[in-house]
């Protein structure tokens, strides 16, 4: 900063200060309804402090029956749902991404530019314009209420792929040719050399398709019926429906926080390579 | 140990040719040195050797043995890059063990030749530290040493200095040499400058445009370089090249500049003088007005143009030299050290 | 596109190609080519046969006011929501980067709802907004707002912009922040010696300089309030009341889901699977300029 007046510091603080309190502030009253029971969660005006029922409402939520009058599965079968569904996604995106891109920059094959075509156009179709016939193939293949119909529709999608192209044209040819003089064959250069030499953006990808994987909505809430696949971002939806009869906010914002800790604790631990990761995807 | 020949040796990237015809023998245990400007085809050519370019058509052998279609790492060479390529997230140790590992030596015995070539380029204190925490010089010397290891019948070096600066430049290529011959491993060495090609090269390959220019010892090339391209590229400050008509038995320069003739070619050529063979002779031929002068301290450096004409000429004379712009200096030339080439197809002609 | 040198010939890059492309053939290419046949179907009343009409799907889309309004309604939504959530992360980037220590506490403490679910925004936010218990509707009582999202079709829109925007900020303030500390120092010191105050410098030359970041910024929220507020448009209003928060991506499903009409939705698939393209061609543009493929 080339000035350093105390009165413009002051001022570029107390308005950060206020756009952090904006932005906290949905998820502070969250968790302040998390905190209190549901005596006082029907009282007008809602409180803005923590009471003391946050271990109450917690074990209700995670281990008792939830939230009363809905048929719903268990809030901690849910979170597995979700880590489940996640991890799927993320780890299996990665897996097949760094393989294709490893085949599109370090090989010459025919049809090598029709293979990335067909990978590129994905990055053209969201799930979301797509979604009755990619329901009817995964509906047809027998894939409705599993882990793999949850997983595997969203694992494809061009923009790993096309970030690990991006890492891998970075790398040195050098480091090819010195492997190759090595006597490295290109599945012993992809393990020795090209993965842990990726391995920050490996991480970073994690980060975003974690995310990614964890809030998917649409798309579980088409091809679950079975409550037993429920996953906890889809039954907040739910809870706010059963919300209309019997208002029961402390259990659905317990829920919601449930549902939010994983995502945000990831994004904040590792923060340095998901703000890499973002930055990278995207460019 | 081994000798390299390569035979008709020719490069195509599609249609274009970028190495024409390259023909050589490299003796057992020699130092040659591949030199030309950028886009010559001098690293196409040393990555040819290595197998890291294929040959589009002739031979090259290693050893007696045809090793076109061979992979590199059975061509029992090693490589020494420009940038090292060395491998980020590996120990100087993990660096030079791994081709060893991929050969599945017994640890013992890596361990053994790893500490050995540590040793030999005094970095054994660096051997569990990652290159990055490395500085440019130690860095060339993990590379060298990665190369040592392997043991291999060649070397071969791509620019291996050019990232280094200047001190420690001159610093590496003496170690460079006295390696090679300490180890006697033929090696081929590509680099663009021409002191560090003169200083460690047995032999010199000069390459231009993909042909072959000249192949000899740096002395040969500096008292009869075959062709234009070579004289002016050996030799600094480059060499004066002025026009000349040879008639009867002088040779016009200018309507001033006159000298004997220094064979029986008659016509119009290409004159060469090196500046540092312009001797100051206040009776000689050659006359220059200066317009400037570059004091070096152990020799000055006058620019000028040779009187009567547009030509512009260096006379590189020892000492110091006081002058002043715009005054004439003449000098003489011996005339075994003059070159004369045929101005159109910019060979040497002989005398 | 590929490097210098390559390993030799094998089968091994296709079998390294083969996973993802069979799951891209059989859950994109093949769905997507399904959306487009399908979207030049009718279905007979009874469900039992169809028939092949060409355009005519497009034709009572293009005709049918409903979804003309979804159309302005989408676009218009989306503008509110880049509008607010760009501007918002501007300002607070702004402020952020001529904070010498705590910028990174800062940014810790901004990024978090980036990784909130869009149906779980809808929720912190309906819960907010609960016309009887949240507490903003308290507050605005006060000053004489009366607010019911379920009943007013424009509070129901603000809330969901409200919503939108908000998940939205984190994502636009690291891309604002991470182009203002690109910019070299020497600029901005070159400028204070020219004179310009804070103020100034951050209009004339900090807000120019950035100008990519702020097209590619608009057209990523414009995608993302397309197709990824479907979450929380189904939480906060379903697309009520009336119609007044049915954007594109909600009406599609609605269409195809809940009113059970394939040829519609699938027509309406394929006009938005136009739009995306026509977006991520304008992105690539962008990104093509910057990065070297």
């Amino acid at each position: 900063m080339v000035e350093r007046r105390p009165l413009t510091s002051l001022l570029t603080h107390f308005v950060l200060v206020l756009g952090v309190i904006a932005i906290a502030l949905p998820i502070w009253i969250t968790f302040v309804a998390a905190t209190h029971d549901q005596y006082r969660m029907n009282q007008v005006p809602l409180p803005l402090w923590p009471g003391t029922h946050l271990w109450d409402n917690l074990s209700q939520t995670l281990f008792g029956a939830g939230l009363s009058g809905t048929e719903g599965a268990p809030v901690w079968l849910m979170l597995f749902n979700s880590l489940a569904m996640a991890l799927m996604i993320s780890l299996g995106k990665i897996a097949i991404s760094l393989l294709s891109a490893f085949a599109i920059v370090y090989f010459r094959f025919p049809f090598r530019m029709t293979c990335f075509w067909m990978i590129f156009i994905t990055l053209m179709l969201p799930v979301e314009v797509r979604i009755l016939p990619t329901f009817e193939v995964v509906a047809n293949l027998g894939m409705l209420n599993s882990y793999w119909g949850l997983s595997i529709p969203l694992i494809a999608s061009a923009t790993a792929t096309f970030m690990f192209r991006q890492v891998f044209l970075t790398v040195p040819d050098e480091m090819l040719e010195s492997a190759r003089i090595d006597g490295a064959g290109p599945m012993r250069f992809f393990w020795d050399i090209l993965l842990p030499l990726s391995r920050t953006n490996i991480a970073a990808l994690f980060v975003i398709l974690f995310i990614f994987g964890w809030n998917q909505y649409l798309w579980p809430l088409l091809i679950t019926t079975d409550t037993s696949m429920t996953t906890i971002v889809m039954s907040i939806k739910q809870m706010l429906e059963a919300a209309e009869q019997s208002p029961q906010w402390n259990i659905i914002m317990t829920t919601a926080l449930l549902a939010m800790i994983p995502p945000i604790f990831v994004v904040i631990s590792m923060q340095k390579l998901f703000v890499q990761g973002l930055t990278e995807t995207d460019k | 140990m081994a000798e390299i020949k390569l035979t008709d040796l020719t490069k195509s990237y599609g249609p274009t040719e970028v190495l024409h015809h390259v023909e050589g023998e490299i003796k057992d245990g020699e130092f040659i040195v591949i030199v030309g400007p950028s886009g010559c085809g001098k690293s196409t050519l040393l990555r040819m050797v290595a197998g890291l370019e294929t040959v589009t058509s002739g031979e090259i052998a290693i050893a007696g043995r045809r090793v076109n279609e061979l992979e590199p790492s059975a061509r029992d060479i090693a490589m020494v890059f420009q940038n090292y390529a060395l491998y980020p997230h590996m120990s100087v140790r993990e660096n030079m063990a791994y081709g060893l590992k991929i050969r599945k030596l017994s640890k013992a015995e890596i361990n053994k030749r790893v500490e050995e070539a540590a040793d030999i380029l005094e970095i054994r204190q660096y051997l569990d530290r990652k290159p990055r925490q490395l500085s440019g010089g130690q860095r060339q010397r993990v590379a060298m040493g990665r190369a040592i290891v392997r043991d291999p019948q060649v070397f071969l070096f791509d620019e291996p200095l050019s990232n280094l600066d200047a001190k420690l430049r001159v610093q590496m290529r003496l170690e460079i040499r006295k390696l090679q011959q300490r180890l006697g491993v033929t090696s081929i060495y590509v680099t663009h400058d021409q002191v560090e090609a003169m200083t460690l090269g047995d032999r010199l390959m000069v390459l231009n445009g993909g042909y072959v220019e000249q192949f000899g010892t740096p002395i040969e090339l500096y008292d009869r370089p075959a062709s234009v391209f070579v004289a002016g590229f050996i030799g600094s400050p480059a060499m004066n090249f002025i026009p000349a008509m040879v008639e009867g038995d002088t040779m016009v320069l200018s309507t001033q500049a006159k000298l004997p003739a220094i064979s029986s070619y008659r016509g119009a050529a290409l004159l060469g003088i090196r500046p540092e063979h312009l001797t100051p002779d206040e009776n000689g031929p050659i006359a220059i007005d200066v317009d400037m002068v570059e004091q070096l301290g152990a020799n000055t450096l006058l620019h000028g143009k040779l009187n009567g004409s547009d030509h512009e000429m260096v006379a590189s004379v020892p000492g110091h030299v006081s002058t002043e712009t715009g005054a004439q200096h003449r000098f003489s030339v011996a005339s075994e050290l003059l070159h004369l080439f045929d101005p159109a197809t910019e060979k040497r002609l002989e005398a | 596109m590929l490097k210098r040198v390559h390993f030799p010939s094998s089968p091994l890059p296709y079998l390294l190609v083969a996973p993802q492309l069979a799951i891209t053939l059989v859950f994109f290419i093949w769905p997507a080519s399904q959306a487009m046949y399908q979207s030049f179907l009718i279905e007979d009343a009874f469900g039992l046969g169809s028939e092949f009409v060409w355009f005519e799907n497009f034709e009572v889309l293009w005709e049918d006011q409903h979804y003309l309004d979804a159309f302005w309604r989408t676009a218009i939504f989306s503008l509110l929501v880049a509008a607010l959530s760009m501007g918002f992360a501007l300002v607070l980037a702004g402020f952020a980067q001529r904070v010498v220590r705590g910028a990174m506490a800062y940014r810790t403490l901004l990024i978090w709802p980036y990784a909130v679910a869009p149906v779980l925004a809808g929720a912190l936010w309906v819960f907010m907004f609960n016309p009887t218990l949240g507490i903003f509707p308290y507050f605005l009582d006060f000053v004489g707002i009366d607010w019911n999202h379920y009943l007013n079709g424009n509070q129901a829109m603000a809330l969901v912009v409200m919503a939108a925007a908000w998940k939205q900020v984190a994502y636009n303030f690291l891309f604002y922040l991470a182009a203002m500390q690109s910019i070299p120092n020497s600029v901005i010191e070159a400028a204070a010696i020219d004179g310009a105050g804070p103020g100034r410098r951050f209009f004339n030359i900090i807000l120019p300089l950035i100008s990519p970041t702020t097209f590619f910024l608009l057209v990523i929220n414009m995608v993302y309030a397309f197709f990824e507020t479907f979450g929380i448009i189904h939480a906060v209003t379903q697309g009520g009341p009336g119609t007044s928060t049915t954007i594109l991506v909600y009406k599609v499903f609605n269409d195809g889901f809940v009113g059970l009409d394939l040829g519609g939705s699938a027509a309406q698939s394929v006009v938005l699977m136009v739009l995306v393209i026509a977006m991520t061609v304008v992105q690539f543009r962008y990104v093509e300029r910057k990065v070297e493929y």
